[in-house]
């Protein structure tokens, strides 16, 4: 088999070049232009894949991104894209294709026998089962399992690149038929930027299928002439670009298929494009949709829509059918018929649901008429065929059921103006009785709708709809335009309208069960009326009951059909029954280009301390702290994770240690009102403090729960030096500007956040003021919770004596870009002392012994000062962000979670452990950090308990189900080491 | 996504601002606390004009007041806290 339904001319692919590919592991042959289904057609290939819940034989449909039954996976690991349509995929060299739901293979699918069990899984099987005995659906769930599901997901990583752009233009005109290119012309003569979006390879819209004459030129001249001038206008023309939503404020995302499913990309490794694009105006020329029809057999391979035929036959050259039976109920189809039959098809029968009188007199009507068998107020009841085509119909032919041998049915159940983005963008819609279509009515956003899409009906009518579209556009962005003249005409007899007389009923005689209404979903007429009947009346209802368009085709075909399925049982217009609603997006969207540059290690920014490269000479273990990367140990030798931080604790707690504290939150408050401002954010006493010290702090939210701590200096009368964690840090910058601005706008103090302008390192140690003295003289260290200054290393410097490790410490701040030699400096002296560096993990180790709490750990959004056994720092005049809050009766209850130290009696306590009684397994709390007690050894954690500090002696057990770890513990004060705080003292 | 007319920063992308509140759910310090509560946890969510507190945090940084129709998203004002719709200080 190779080509043989080719015609030897004609159409838009390019003979001389064969492209190679793979469908299911089987070799093909098409042509440049062709897309997979199309050059699947003309190699007489018929079963595309199998459908969703019935496993029914499916072939294509459409010729278009509507493509409901043609899905197939394209690519392999790495660029593989499941559901892709046939229809929507051009092919490329290389291209493996393969079909889906089908088991083990496409011709031999075993789980098609689902079909025979079909009446046994009707409309809402689903919820159905949930109301059987549980059991029943553990058998149900296995069996539902295996049989759902469409496409496979990719398992690898995606090789390629997205990448996002953001454009602004006058005029974006989404759709290059010919209203589109004429809108386009239209807007750009009078001077708009005219940016063009096309969902297709190419431009021309239905231009593509039925060429025309156009201003005296043939079509594609036309098309190539509106082009150059578009692009000489300054304009952009954006091709295989989907406009998918249409969001707030005039936004509107484009996604450009750079490459085709899983196609390699070029040297820049892109696949795909999002384009963010606000555009002054905005006009849809989307066009319309061929609707199917409802008749037993309608999904089977070999059942198309009419205006694909004529795609297939007229711009790929391939005649899809030799014995062909149209059913209609428009005029369009007959230029099918007329197409076909001038091709060499046989024209077995053209049924028309409409009376002859109803019938159009357009030209392709009355030529039909001379010289194909035309019937009128005919239908068809039934298709009958199998896996390999259809291969008879039977129709209701002046009111006999006749059965009439063929191999293709085309079918037109009219056309549904492409609303979706209209929709999107907040419009409302108008209902067409006769057409049996929604269509554009009033716009909410600076959008218009021109042609087909706006029910407009005919070329002529469509271009110069086109054409004022973009006048109007001009217009209303107060272009006074300049060449603009008259609309673009076409011939006479390429003005052909398709007159629809909208039919929802099927023949009498039709088996409901085996019409479809959604292929995808496998919903069938029979599904809808059952689920009215149970008493699904409203839409929404419906479509979420019996899946009705809801598959990646969203319903483009087949959500009418459904409408004015429910709409003749409601006994009800169409209208009135209401529309599901659009959303965004249009077609199929891979998350991949939604990301876009935002994945990996770019999804978020990676801040280092200045110091970084100096410890990556360290090769320490780094650890994340917020968006920060921070050294967590220093391993020496053979060292893992833990003998580092215990090592590093000890010398911290013996000798001297230096940490890396840069990335510390810092603030730079001054003025007149510098202390009244700080007293609104810190719930301790600030007023007080004299020149020259500093205070531990807590920050609170509103309502009341600790939100960050850190530490307040004086630096002089009216300058304080705040600091929060480095975590909390933006959060708290934030937070000052919210109390500055909004809350007490009228103090005279401002607020800089100096967070990176100062590094740091701490010193801390039983000789850390060894270290300080030595390297700026006698007397340099200040007293605990004062702060000097001083030059080190040459460099000037600010001293805060404070700890967080219970040693007596030092942090010493230098700006940011000198730092260097004075971290040398301090490190090479606590070397020679015995010292070494510390990371978090000594830290946290040293922290946990002191019973000091940390963001995320104890303050962790559900902690008053109180339950931190701080109530007492607060200052009890209140005037503080969350002080009236802490007044509510909660906040006072015994119960609540209170800070506790817990110490193994037997066992290491887990991480994350919960607190349970001893007795009866009672939850009664849970573990914030597990550590050990550094110098004597032995498990120790902190952990809220209920009612805590009531419970000091209590044997309690600390579980982890999920670590499948316990231990016993006793309820301790939460400090584990030097009670009486000797150690960071003079 | 919203485009907001930033009186600094001019048109911007609503990604680059982040909602704080309604403007009447802002508690003052010396806020009595039924008030505080009611501001806090029963929050009402108006459908129709509101007038709402944003930071342009990924901007300018700057406190603004919008004006938001939260039923069609059509935004009447973007004015800086302190300032009143005209011109004034508030």
């Amino acid at each position: 088999m190779s080509q043989t339904l080719r015609q030897t001319k004609g159409g838009r692919i390019d003979r001389s070049r064969t492209i190679r590919f793979q469908f299911d592991g089987k070799t093909h042959k098409g042509f440049e232009g062709d897309t997979l289904a199309s050059a699947l057609l003309a190699d007489g290939v018929k079963l595309f894949g199998r459908s969703f819940k019935y496993h029914r034989p499916r072939g294509v449909m459409a010729a278009g991104i509507e493509e409901p039954s043609a899905l197939v996976g394209a690519g392999t690991a790495g660029r593989y894209e499941a559901n892709t349509r046939a229809t929507d995929l051009f092919i490329y060299p290389g291209l493996k294709a393969v079909s889906q739901n089908r088991w083990p293979s496409l011709g031999l699918d075993l789980l098609s026998g689902i079909s025979l069990i079909s009446p046994f899984i009707p409309a809402g099987f689903y919820y159905k089962t949930f109301f059987g005995p549980p059991k029943l659906w553990m058998v149900y769930e296995h069996f539902i399992r295996m049989a759902a599901g469409l496409g496979k997901a990719p398992r690898a990583a995606d090789k390629d690149a997205y990448e996002h752009r953001a454009a602004f233009w006058d005029v974006l005109v989404v759709g290059s038929g010919p209203a589109g290119l004429a809108a386009a012309l239209a807007a750009s003569a009078s001077g708009a930027k005219v940016i063009l979006a096309e969902q297709d390879r190419e431009l021309g819209g239905s231009l593509l299928t039925d060429a025309a004459t156009i201003d005296g030129q043939a079509s594609e001249d036309w098309i190539a002439a509106a082009t150059t001038s578009l692009l000489a206008k300054g304009g952009r023309i954006l091709t295989r670009t989907t406009a998918a939503g249409f969001y707030d404020h005039g936004l509107l995302n484009l996604i450009e298929r750079v490459t085709e499913p899983g196609q390699a990309p070029g040297a820049d490794g892109l696949a795909q494009r999002l384009w963010r694009v606000r555009a002054g105006q905005v006009i849809l020329a989307t066009g319309a949709l061929e609707r199917p029809r409802l008749f037993a057999g309608n999904d089977l391979p070999g059942v198309m829509l009419s205006g694909a035929v004529r795609t297939y036959l007229n711009r790929y050259g391939v005649r899809t059918g030799q014995k062909v039976v149209l059913t209609t109920d428009n005029d369009d189809a007959y230029r099918t018929a007329l197409a076909l039959a001038e091709a060499g098809a046989q024209i077995v029968a053209i049924l028309d649901s409409r009376a002859a009188s109803a019938a159009g007199n357009s030209l392709s009507v009355r030529r039909a008429q001379t010289r194909l068998p035309v019937h009128f107020g005919a239908k068809l009841i039934a298709a009958k065929g199998s896996a390999k085509g259809v291969k008879s119909a039977k129709a209701l032919i002046d009111g006999q059921v006749t059965n009439l041998v063929c191999d293709l049915i085309a079918v037109s159940g009219g056309f549904s103006p492409v609303v979706h983005l209209h929709m999107q963008a907040g419009g409302t819609l108008g209902w067409n009785e006769t057409t049996g279509a929604f269509s554009p009515d009033v716009s909410r956003q600076n959008q218009t709708t021109a042609g087909a899409a706006s029910g407009v009906d005919g070329l002529g009518q469509t271009l110069t709809s086109g054409w004022e579209a973009g006048l109007a556009a001009a217009k209303t962005l107060g272009l006074k335009g300049g060449s603009a003249k008259t609309p673009p005409a076409c011939a006479e007899a390429d003005d052909q309208a398709c007159r629809s007389l909208a039919d929802w009923l099927p023949a009498p005689q039709t088996n409901l069960k085996k019409a479809f209404v959604d292929y995808q979903n496998d919903v069938t007429a029979a599904d809808l009326d059952l689920a009215w009947r149970e008493g699904y009346r409203s839409v929404e209802h419906m479509k979420r009951y019996t899946t009705l368009g809801m598959a990646t085709d969203q319903g483009k075909t087949s959500n009418l059909v459904g409408l004015a399925r429910l709409a003749l049982a409601e006994g009800r217009p169409v209208p009135s029954v209401g529309l599901t609603t659009f959303r965004p997006p249009y077609t199929p969207v891979t998350l991949g280009v939604l990301a876009g540059e935002h994945t990996g290690a770019h999804l978020s920014p990676r801040r280092r301390p200045v110091l970084y490269p100096v410890h990556a000479a360290e090769k320490p273990i780094w650890q994340p702290v917020g968006y920060w990367h921070r050294p967590r140990a220093y391993p020496q030798g053979r060292e893992d994770l833990h003998q580092a931080a215990h090592r590093e604790s000890l010398a911290v707690r013996t000798k001297v240690g230096v940490t890396d504290v840069s990335t510390l939150g810092k603030f730079d408050v001054v003025g007149p009102d510098a202390a009244a401002f700080l007293e609104l954010v810190c719930a301790t006493t600030v007023g007080k403090l004299a020149v020259g010290r500093g205070r531990y702090t807590l920050m609170l939210r509103e309502d009341g729960m600790v939100m960050d701590d850190g530490t307040v200096w004086r630096v002089a009368e009216h300058r304080f030096f705040l600091t929060s964690s480095t975590g909390g840090a933006d959060r708290m910058s934030a937070h000052l500007s919210y109390v500055r601005k909004v809350l007490a706008p009228q103090l005279k103090v401002t607020v800089a956040n100096v967070q990176e302008h100062w590094a740091a390192a701490a010193i801390a140690g039983p000789l850390a003021k060894a270290v300080v003295e030595n390297l700026m003289g006698e007397g340099a260290a200040p007293r605990h919770m004062s702060l000097g200054f001083g030059p080190l290393a040459g460099i000037p410097t600010m001293i805060l004596a404070a700890s967080y490790s219970g040693e007596r410490a030092f942090e010493i701040y230098a700006p940011s870009h000198q730092i260097g030699p004075v971290w040398d400096a301090i490190v090479e002296q606590a070397r020679g002392l015995g010292g070494c560096l510390y990371g978090l993990e000594a830290l946290e180790i040293l922290r946990i012994e002191k019973g000091h709490i940390v963001v995320g750990g104890e303050i962790d959004g559900r902690a008053t000062a109180d339950d931190l056994g701080l109530g007492k720092m607060l200052r009890p005049a209140g005037g503080f962000v969350g002080a009236t809050a802490l007044g509510r009766p909660a906040m006072s209850d015994p119960q609540r979670l209170q800070l506790v130290g817990l110490e193994a009696i037997s066992g290491t306590i887990p991480e994350g452990s919960m607190l349970v009684t001893a007795k009866g397994a009672v939850p009664c709390g849970h573990v914030t950090a597990a550590g050990m007690n550094v110098v004597q050894g032995g498990s120790i954690a902190l952990g809220f308990l209920q009612g805590g500090r009531a419970r000091l002696g209590d044997v309690l057990t600390a579980t982890s189900p999920t670590r499948k770890q316990a231990a016993q513990v006793k309820v301790v004060a939460p400090v584990f080491y030097d009670l009486a705080g000797d150690q960071y003292r003079d | 996504m919203l485009l907001i007319h930033c009186p600094h920063c001019g048109p911007r992308a609503q990604a680059e601002f982040v909602f704080e509140r309604p403007l009447e759910s802002i508690i003052q310090i010396d806020e009595a606390l039924p008030d505080l509560i009611h501001k806090l946890y029963s929050r009402v969510n108006p459908k129709g004009p509101s007038w709402e507190l944003w930071r342009h945090t990924y901007g300018c940084q700057s406190w603004l007041k919008l004006h938001r129709d939260t039923h069609n998203h059509t935004i009447h004002a973007v004015l800086e806290i302190g300032q009143t719709q005209d011109g004034g200080d508030a």
